[in-house]
């Protein structure tokens, strides 16, 4: 897997700090050093991007080298230390990947960590391929500790999780590490970043000249018409390549594509213009296929102007490739096609063959669910029972639990980036103060940005109802564990964070915990924190692990004669509870024994499988 | 057959569909072929609609994406999710599916039935050669249900749908599954290869309750293994 590669080439190249949050598409980057290590590296979870790029500058500043990774809204989070860092420069190498996520595909935005780089003043590297990544990640250790500065490292889902053979290299040396050395330079004053500043302006050009040589930089053919591309679109511009080399279907005799330059960049930022205007002179038009922001695009257009080049760039901004999404190959086909002024080929496919039955239609929808079982899904409607004669606003979060917006919950009404249920959930409050209003949010979330907001509502008296969802790890990246869960990646054991003890020692008074699977309790926890919410902000705590930490339960069965009302499909939508010829039945592959079901039936027609058999034998 | 050969795997969010391309792609890397796979990891993992793409070839992989039209085979562990992904399947492919549904929630909630039969007989109306796999049946023999990933690439590699053996694919468990799974997921792969259990298209006049199917029952073709 790509991510792995990127672990492995980190140890590869002496890392001895790594850090980060856990965020598709990079979740995968840390455990495989930790998996891997030959020793002797610290990897941690960090509680949020910003602790974690803090952490691994320590260690670089100490001569380190340090790695930290995120995804790409993590870096908004880790910004601040950022961008000052890359005034003040590093001592050891230090890396910041940032997983980017065209589509996007588990993510909030499709912010462009390119753009963020031309921003933050920093190189950035842009791997194609897995096997890309692991040789450039050693580039980039060794760029960064060659110029004392912070480079970034962004790969695309599709390179972090996709996976191809990687050629490791030989162990690597130990590489020492001279410590922390006293110096003025470490403290950052206006003066001091004034003067870093023009030290930054000097060096960026100096980076692009060797940018112009990188070999994952490379310009090839030639002609009067020009392709460019970078990351993952380089693979579908090759295939589109070959697909219209081959003419399959269009008629075109093979190898009809017209003579062209190609420039791949793998490194865009500091711009490698040497290499870029080589690759411009001469050519009456230029197709850029590159993904998110038009990046490439833009230095293109600014070099063809600042040296009078007549050349027409054609990308994103001229709308033939497309300004959002994911690139595919058959879209970057059509649009080379397009370019070349070829009939883009035809491939029929076996969904082009009509169904002859008329019965039949396409299979229904199956967007992404709560888990059969997971506790969230009581958590959601024990507050949305209790509140069903109450105005209330339900803020959500980020992880599992912003599934709850689906029908037939529909219990997130809004949702922005970490943390921020709490703090919005407050802005509506102060607007309409006689309607109650909740913010979810999960264990890990409330550690990584939660916390700050709690104590701002208490400082302001915005007297909002807290709902932590505390399922005991960080479900939705892959169950890595935070300060709640009392272990960490290094395998230690740690002390527990005490959610519910941190929230009176805020000045929360009322705080209550209690299991969300015992329904009309967790219901009259509700009730009393929104009484109690009256007075001051109030906090329940849902407590109940990750389906994925715990073995399952009993089955279940429905009795059909007993079976009178579906409450159970329309209240709580569950994936174990199907509908089959108008009957209600219970996928016993799927159900994982949380018996919610069973406490909602108003006709008592949910049983345990073998209860009676149970009771037969007891009797 | 040359080495060139380009894998869809479809299933739901939980059904071992990473591992099952991991298997593939390590019987290629064994076999001294090219191979370059993509996962569906992250928020679709929890019950939604999962694909993973393997594209083997002697010749570098230039995408790690199959491009509509152009799978040989499409390997379902769910037959509507088979379905849903037969744009990538090229005429006269293989499809080797999975018969028993995972009804998506949409569906309850939407008063709708879910039928695997229905999903399973579109696959076999498509102008491909279906394999239809009892894989409940298949778990059951091996005593354990969370080999299903591991039975359905037998099942695939018995129908002659991968290209490697069943060899081969034992090779790949052994390099990259935890020692003391191995000997249940090779009892799982053979099980598969054998298709004891597979089902003929066709038989589905009287459709099985949704949850299991285990009502029509036939043995389909000899399997074939390619070389």
């Amino acid at each position: 897997m790509g991510n792995e590669a990127i672990g492995l080439g980190a140890i590869a190249a002496g890392v001895g700090v790594v850090t980060g949050y856990p965020g598709t598409p990079s979740s995968e980057i840390l455990p495989t050093v930790s998996k891997r290590s030959p020793g002797g590296i610290h990897v941690e979870w960090s509680v949020n991007e910003k602790v974690a790029l803090e952490v691994a500058a320590g260690a670089a500043m100490a001569g380190a080298r340090s790695l930290v990774t995120m995804k790409q809204v993590g870096l908004n989070v880790a910004a601040d230390p950022l961008m000052s860092l890359a005034y003040l420069g590093v001592k050891g190498g230090m890396v910041v990947v940032v997983a980017d996520d065209p589509g996007p595909i588990s993510s909030q935005t499709e912010q462009d960590t390119r753009t963020f780089s031309l921003f933050a003043k920093l190189p950035v590297f842009d791997p194609a391929t897995p096997e890309e990544a692991y040789e450039m990640i050693i580039d980039a250790f060794e760029l960064s500790e060659r110029h004392g500065t912070p480079v970034l490292f962004r790969p695309t889902t599709r390179v972090c999780h996709g996976n191809a053979p990687v050629m490791l290299r030989e162990e690597v040396a130990e590489r020492p590490v001279p410590g922390f050395v006293k110096d003025p330079k470490w403290v950052i004053f206006p003066r001091l970043s004034y003067q870093n500043h023009l030290r930054l302006e000097a060096l960026l050009p100096r980076i692009g000249e060797e940018f112009s040589a990188y070999r994952f930089n490379t310009l090839s053919g030639t002609g009067r018409l020009g392709l460019v591309t970078q990351g993952i679109s380089a693979g579908y511009l090759g295939e589109a390549l070959a697909i219209l080399a081959e003419g399959a279907g269009g008629g075109h005799a093979a190898g009809s594509i017209p003579e062209h330059k190609l420039l791949r960049l793998g490194a865009p930022h500091p711009f490698p213009k040497r290499l870029a205007l080589e690759f411009l002179t001469g050519l009456d038009r230029v197709l850029v296929v590159e993904e998110l922001d038009p990046f490439i695009e833009r230095e293109l257009q600014r070099l063809a102007g600042e040296h009078h080049l007549p050349v027409t760039v054609l990308g994103k901004g001229s709308g033939h490739v497309q300004v959002a999404g994911e690139n595919s190959v058959a879209a970057v086909t059509g649009v080379v096609a397009d370019f070349f002024g070829l009939e883009p080929p035809l491939t029929p496919t076996c969904a082009d063959v009509p169904a002859p039955d008329p019965v039949l239609i396409e299979p229904p929808p199956r967007p992404p669910v709560l888990c059969a079982g997971c506790s969230h899904r009581s958590s959601f409607l024990a507050v949305k029972l209790a509140m069903r004669r109450r105005k209330a606003v339900f803020g959500g979060d980020i992880g599992c639990y912003t599934l709850g917006n689906a029908k037939p919950l529909d219990m997130v009404d809004t949702c922005l980036c970490m943390g921020a249920g709490i703090t919005i959930a407050q802005g509506l409050h102060v607007v309409e103060p006689d309607k109650v209003h909740f913010a979810f949010i999960g264990d890990s979330t409330f550690f990584h940005t939660g916390i700050p907001g709690v104590i701002n509502a208490v400082y302001n008296q915005t007297n909002i109802v807290l709902v932590v969802l505390d399922n005991s790890t960080t479900a939705m990246t892959g169950l890595q564990p935070h300060p709640g869960t009392g272990d960490t990646l290094m395998g230690d054991i740690s002390p527990k964070i005490d959610i519910a003890g941190l929230l009176r020692a805020i000045g929360v008074k009322h705080v209550e915990a209690c299991d969300p699977l015992q329904f009309e309790v967790a219901k009259a926890a509700v009730n009393r924190a929104v009484d109690a919410a009256a007075t001051g902000v109030a906090a329940i705590i849902f407590e109940s692990p990750c389906i994925h930490l715990i073995p399952s339960g009993p089955s279940y069965v429905i009795e059909d004669e007993a079976c009178k009302c579906k409450l159970c499909i329309t209240r709580l939508g569950c994936p174990a509870i199907l509908l089959d010829d108008g009957k209600v039945v219970i996928d016993n592959d799927l159900c994982y024994g949380c018996d919610v079901c069973l406490q909602l039936c108003p006709f008592d027609a949910i049983k345990i499988v073998g209860a009676d058999a149970q009771a037969e034998v007891t009797a | 057959m040359s080495g060139n050969m380009n894998l869809i795997i479809a299933g739901v969010g939980g059904q071992g569909i990473v591992l099952a391309a991991k298997l593939v792609a390590r019987a290629a890397m064994n076999a001294g072929l090219r191979v370059r796979t993509s996962e569906t990891i992250g928020m679709a993992q929890r019950g939604g609609s999962v694909v993973s793409h393997v594209r083997v070839a002697e010749s570098p992989i230039a995408s790690p994406l199959v491009s509509p039209g152009r799978a040989d085979a499409l390997l379902g562990f769910e037959p509507g999710e088979a379905v849903r992904c037969l744009s990538f399947l090229r005429p006269g492919g293989v499809i080797v599916a999975n018969a028993h549904p995972v009804a998506p929630v949409s569906a309850a909630l939407n008063q709708q039935s879910y039928h695997g039969a229905d999903m399973l007989t579109r696959l076999g109306q498509c102008g491909a050669r279906l394999v239809v796999v009892d894989g409940d049946a298949l778990c059951a023999e091996v005593g354990s249900t969370q080999v299903l990933n591991v039975a359905l690439i037998g099942a695939a590699a018995g129908a002659g749908a991968l290209g490697f053996t069943v060899e081969q694919l034992e090779d790949a468990i052994r390099a990259s599954v935890r020692e003391k799974f191995i000997a249940l997921n090779i009892r799982a792969l053979h099980a598969g290869a054998c298709q004891p259990h597979a089902l003929a298209p066709g038989l589905f006049a009287n459709r099985p309750q949704a949850g299991s199917i285990r009502t029509t029952l036939a043995r389909s073709t000899q399997p074939q293994v390619s070389p």
